[in-house]
């Protein structure tokens, strides 16, 4: 009597032990790949950052004492803050020229619209590296544009590669790459607005700025949410710009300009790779709490 | 003039293995990893293998297809892995996995301090190296002989010298200065003629400057062993911080970066006059400023007291073979070969600079007429150069790091109200602060 008992019972858990093997055999290459390139570099970065290895006495564990210092570095912060002063300022200006470029494309009343679209988004297809050295050409004040347009009209220009005018040269740089990038993503969110809305609107007397702000404008909160997302990982992540453009203004741009290159400098010419791996981990956890932040802003005003 | 050259060198390295092969019988204790005779690398070359080299330095390339015709059984895969840091991190990072470390890696002077410090490159005294003093010029093996051992073989050097454009100068009846007092004059004198030409650019640059305070006499890195002393005090480097900030003040220096389009412009334009650089500028000269051919001449370079030779290094590199390599004896064949043998004749009709005596002093290599220099024979001045290298400099073993953050600190003088003094004695806090941190005692 009791034998099948134990039996049913056991078979039941082996059934449901299959169940969940079958579930692991779906999940399983996804798991094992995402484990090997997601988790395993932030597991690696961690423990990194858990040691101190110098040239004279070789590794140590060091236990928490790199994010110690990191948090009183203040290269780290002078970095962290010359970001968080471009994201302030470069982010909402690029934005919004993103959104009037496609609320003018979306209108429908501009001249050659197919031109004017390609042509605002080419810079995104340009390579950043490129863009960079080109823009790092004509701001040359001897000989670059800058120092052209000096000789032809007889202007003293500022060079843009001063340490006081560097950080506003990289964010015309960064606005010129991404406007069109940032342009596409809201454009596409208004193209799926139904015209319903727009010939109900017509219907009602409203103009287009009373269409802008009470349709089109909400209707593209999502967008903007991303992109704001995006935008801010992009200005914490800032590096290529800045460490192409280090070249020709060796002074205005430190080895600590920002997070991302401090880390670059430390492990590759300092070879501090566990402090490298230290401000990596830091900036990410900084990263994910602003990108949340604004997240959870954007989700509030949700309808 | 080449065939000459060759039995030169053969004759120089003959001379040098049989020196070499007597250095590591009769003085076991100097070879701390047990001698390797000229004949046991002979025999390694003779059975053949396989080696990686990491070089950038472009006549290696000639190097190594030479090498192959004289010892066919030796298979060289030559890499680059980037110049200068570039390649750097990815021997640091080879050396600390273990695996993927080349038998030999293309090391500029300025960093083998850091390398031989820490013993990922070979002390080549076993392999007879410390026999070659007399094959190579004082500065260059002065640089190798670091940490009480050899860690790599010269490969080139860049005795200084005064580099300027012949027509600017006439033009504005600029005189070639002999002093740098007289260089400050020269560089007030054309920019008052020509508001548009610098006599010289200078953006803040870390080997430039060093070897400024190496030939003004200064000694501002003093190494012994783990305990470091930084000091930018000292009478050689005060007088050139003091002679610099007047350029810099008096915006005597153009602001433009070496090696950007700006520079490579300036100098075939006219609008940079002057350079001071190493020996191995030309072949950079003749390819980024052709415009300019025929206009540029080569001066000693200037003094810091009247009548004076003194000179300096500006940067060069050496062969170093890794701890980790996996074929050392046939590993040292080629850098003997490449840098004291039959390669250096190849290196040389390629352009580069030598670092052994026997070039310097040939006649046909001091002979060469310069067409970019309008017919002078420059390596006159250059060998002359290489021979009054001030002696007793040394590099921080932490160099590649300092030069780093070079222009954080030192580089501030040159867009803010900061002193050049001020910036010495700010790069002097962050080398320390490095150096504390990884375990050297700071004097």
């Amino acid at each position: 009597m009791t034998v099948p008992q134990v039996t049913a019972r056991g078979a039941a858990a082996a059934r449901r032990r299959r169940r969940g093997l079958a579930g692991w055999q779906f999940v399983g290459p996804f798991m094992a790949v995402f484990a090997l390139v997601f988790l395993a570099p932030i597991g690696y970065s961690i423990y990194l950052s858990l040691y101190r290895q110098r040239l004279i006495g070789g590794t140590s564990f060091v236990g928490l004492e790199n994010y110690q210092r990191a948090l009183t570095d203040p290269q780290f912060w002078s970095a962290l803050g010359r970001v968080s002063l471009f994201l302030a300022v470069q982010v909402p200006i690029m934005l919004f020229l993103a959104l009037l470029v496609a609320l003018a494309v979306d209108s429908g009343r501009l001249h050659g619209m197919r031109f004017f679209r390609v042509g605002v988004f080419l810079p995104y297809a340009v390579p950043a590296v490129v863009a960079t050295l080109m823009w790092g050409f004509l701001y040359g004040t001897q000989f670059g544009l800058v120092g052209s347009l000096n000789d032809a009209l007889g202007l003293t220009l500022p060079s843009p590669l001063t340490p006081e005018l560097i950080l506003l040269s990289i964010g015309n740089i960064v606005t010129w790459e991404f406007v069109g990038y940032n342009m596409v993503i809201f454009y596409s969110a208004l193209r799926v607005v139904p015209t319903s809305l727009y010939e109900a609107a017509a219907i009602d007397g409203a103009g287009q700025f009373r269409i802008i702000r009470a349709i089109k404008l909400p209707a593209i909160r999502g967008a903007l949410v991303v992109a704001t997302i995006f935008s801010v990982i992009g200005s914490f992540q800032l590096f290529n710009e800045p460490a192409i453009l280090k070249d020709l203004a060796p002074n205005a741009i430190t080895t600590y300009f920002t997070p991302n290159l401090y880390a670059y400098s430390l492990s590759f010419s300092g070879q501090q790779f566990n402090y490298a791996a230290t401000v990596a981990v830091l900036m990410g956890l900084i990263t994910m709490a602003i990108a949340y932040l604004v997240q959870l802003r954007g989700m509030r005003r949700e309808p | 003039m080449r065939r000459t050259l060759t039995k030169i060198v053969t004759a120089a390295t003959v001379a040098a293995l049989a020196l070499t092969g007597c250095a590591s019988s009769d003085d076991p204790a100097d070879t701390p990893n047990g001698p390797v005779s000229a004949a046991d690398i002979q025999a390694a070359l003779d059975a053949g293998g396989e080696i990686a080299v990491w070089a950038w330095e472009p006549t290696i390339t000639e190097v190594v297809a030479g090498f192959q015709r004289k010892y066919p059984k030796v298979k060289v895969k030559l890499v680059n892995a980037g110049s200068g840091n570039d390649q750097y991190t990815a021997l640091q990072n080879a050396i600390a996995a273990g695996s993927g470390v080349p038998d030999v890696a293309q090391v500029e002077y300025y960093a083998l301090p850091q390398f031989a410090l820490a013993k990922s490159v070979t002390d080549l005294r076993a392999y007879g190296a410390g026999g070659l003093g007399g094959t190579f010029t004082p500065g260059p093996w002065a640089s190798v002989n670091t940490g009480g051992g050899v860690y790599g073989l010269p490969m080139d050097s860049g005795p200084m010298a005064l580099f300027y454009n012949k027509e600017v100068f006439d033009k504005h009846d600029i005189e070639v200065p002999a002093t740098w007092a007289d260089f400050v004059a020269a560089a007030r004198k054309l920019r008052q003629a020509d508001p548009k030409a610098y006599l010289i650019n200078d953006a803040g640059d870390a080997g430039f400057a060093t070897s400024m305070i190496w030939q003004a006499g200064g000694r501002p890195f003093q190494v012994d062993g783990t305990s470091v002393k930084v000091d930018f005090t000292d009478a050689g480097t005060t007088q050139f911080a003091n002679l610099w900030q007047q350029l810099i003040t008096e915006k005597l220096v153009a602001p433009v970066a070496p090696w950007s389009d700006e520079w490579f412009q300036g100098l075939s334009n006219g609008t940079i006059a002057s350079l001071v650089i190493g020996a191995w500028m030309p072949a950079n000269l003749t390819s980024g400023a052709s415009a300019a051919a025929g206009k540029w001449r080569v001066a000693p370079l200037p003094q810091w007291q009247a009548g004076g030779t003194a000179s300096a290094e500006n940067g060069g590199s050496s062969l170093a073979i890794p701890e980790k390599a996996d074929n050392k004896a046939l590993a040292y064949g080629f850098i003997n070969y490449a840098n004291a043998g039959d390669g250096v004749a190849i290196r040389l009709k390629g352009g580069a600079f030598p670092a052994t005596t026997a070039e310097l002093n040939s006649p046909e290599f001091l002979a060469t007429e310069f067409s970019y220099f309008g017919g002078q024979k420059a390596n006159e001045v250059f060998a002359e150069s290489a021979k009054n290298v001030v002696s007793g400099w040394s590099y921080l073993p932490f160099q590649v790091y300092a030069n780093s953050v070079f222009n954080d600190t030192v580089g501030q003088a040159y867009v803010s109200s900061t002193s050049l003094q001020d910036g010495l004695n700010a790069w002097r806090e962050a080398a320390a602060k490095y150096g504390t941190e990884q375990g050297f005692t700071l004097r």
